[in-house]
């Protein structure tokens, strides 16, 4: 562990620093607290500079973002072990038939829109998140979450399966409560 | 839904990540696919709630100034403890020398050993962070009686506001800014396209001479006059910053 000399870091303000709110605002969804997601993502962060000569150049985001995932997973096992097992059993909540009319009952509003995708295990909140609220490509999920790039798009699918779920029918929220 | 490509293919024709051809084929299949019509639209219903939902989360401004300020503490070589000695008796011999021409700013902070490193710091800090889109002013203003109206409704100390233009350093306006947990003003001037902070806070320090400083590429020259405490940061010559000090001070 090196410091940064004036250059590196000068590249490092310029190519990693204006990520700070996409940081944050995976770490926040991710650990579904905003107070947590500040201490992970500066944890996140500092582990980025450290890790900075080995950026070879590309996307700095993706690359950032992988950073802050692998501490927010840490994070969870140790924190909430429970939280980061679970994963949503198909099988189990096969889900009514999500039409444009069900959901539109039910993905008004803020809140309501945070309570659905704050019941997805993490493993597919995060692909919402990437995809919908961070604008990343296929590619750059594939990046960040380390899924295969052929499995992103059925992922993705799945996730958002779960997300209708969560909104059209609150049984799901029992699943990993 | 029968249709299996609600499952699969519809996600990549409703993320643009098709290709052209995948795209031209998906959209043939939906001329005649109603399973795939009908997911399409919930799909795009629930895109479009989560966009007016407005759920991303900004970066609270805490983290921004905190991390910066900690990232460049933090980035130094895991050290032996052998060698943390070393470190931090020249630690102690910089601020030694330091203290003789102390640029002290904010009261109550002075017995942190890398006191001197880390205002530096934070000053360029809140310079670099004021050039990103939308950081620079609060009040955008070239009339000076504008920028010091605003400050004596925003800070708790009267402003010297200074109309520098025949002298080459247009006002853009100010901003307050946060250095080291501390609110201070800051008066924006743009000199030949090179923006120059100037940072004021209130001292009750005695005065001491002038001190000026290079970080990161930027310049940086603090002076005090009148109980005010002043520090120009800019991408500037030295001496473009030497002749606003002059300018203030004067």
């Amino acid at each position: 562990m090196n410091d940064l000399d004036p250059e590196d870091w000068l590249r490092f303000e310029r190519l990693v620093l204006p990520h700070v709110d996409a940081a944050f605002n995976f770490a926040r969804w991710l650990l579904r607290s905003r107070a947590d997601a500040e201490d992970v993502a500066q944890e996140a962060l500092l582990r980025a500079c450290r890790f900075f000569r080995g950026f070879q150049g590309g996307d700095a985001r993706a690359w950032l973002l992988q950073i802050v995932r692998n501490t927010c997973y840490s994070w969870l096992e140790k924190n909430r072990p429970r939280e980061s097992m679970v994963e949503f059993d198909e099988e189990l909540h096969r889900q009514p038939v999500a039409t444009p009319e069900s959901i539109a009952m039910a993905a008004e509003g803020r809140e309501r829109l945070t309570r659905a995708l704050e019941t997805l295990p993490p493993r597919y909140r995060e692909l919402i998140v990437l995809r919908e609220l961070e604008g990343c490509s296929y590619k750059e999920i594939a990046a960040i979450t380390s899924i295969p790039l052929g499995t992103v798009m059925s992922s993705l699918s799945r996730a958002r399966r779960q997300l209708h779920c969560a909104l059209v029918n609150p049984c799901c929220k029992e699943a990993i409560a | 839904m029968s249709c299996d490509l609600t499952r699969s293919a519809l996600h990549g024709y409703f993320d643009g990540e098709l290709g052209a051809a995948g795209n031209a084929e998906f959209k043939r299949h939906l001329e005649h696919c109603s399973d795939c019509v009908l997911e399409f639209a919930t799909q795009d219903f629930v895109r479009d709630s989560l966009q007016r939902a407005r759920l991303y989360e900004f970066a609270p401004d805490s983290l921004k100034l905190r991390k910066r300020a900690h990232l460049r503490c933090c980035v130094r070589p895991a050290a032996s403890p052998q060698r943390l000695i070393w470190q931090w008796l020249a630690a102690a011999a910089a601020l030694l020398v330091v203290a003789l021409l102390v640029w002290r700013v904010l009261p109550g902070v002075h017995d942190d050993d890398d006191y001197q490193a880390e205002l530096a710091a934070g000053i360029v800090d809140a310079h670099v962070r004021s050039l990103q889109p939308g950081h620079l002013t609060n009040v955008d203003s070239a009339d000076q009686h504008t920028v010091k109206a605003w400050f004596d409704g925003n800070v708790g100390f009267a402003l010297p506001v200074r109309d520098l233009t025949n002298d080459g350093f247009s006002l853009l306006g100010g901003r307050l800014d946060i250095v080291q947990g501390g609110t201070v003003a800051v008066l924006v001037y743009v000199r030949l396209g090179h923006v120059v902070n100037v940072f004021i806070w209130p001292t009750r320090e005695p005065e001491v001479s002038a001190r000026m400083g290079e970080r990161l590429g930027y310049q940086w020259v603090v002076w005090q006059k009148g109980k005010m405490e002043f520090c120009a940061v800019s991408d500037a010559s030295p001496a473009e910053l030497e002749q606003l000090h002059r300018l203030f001070a004067g």
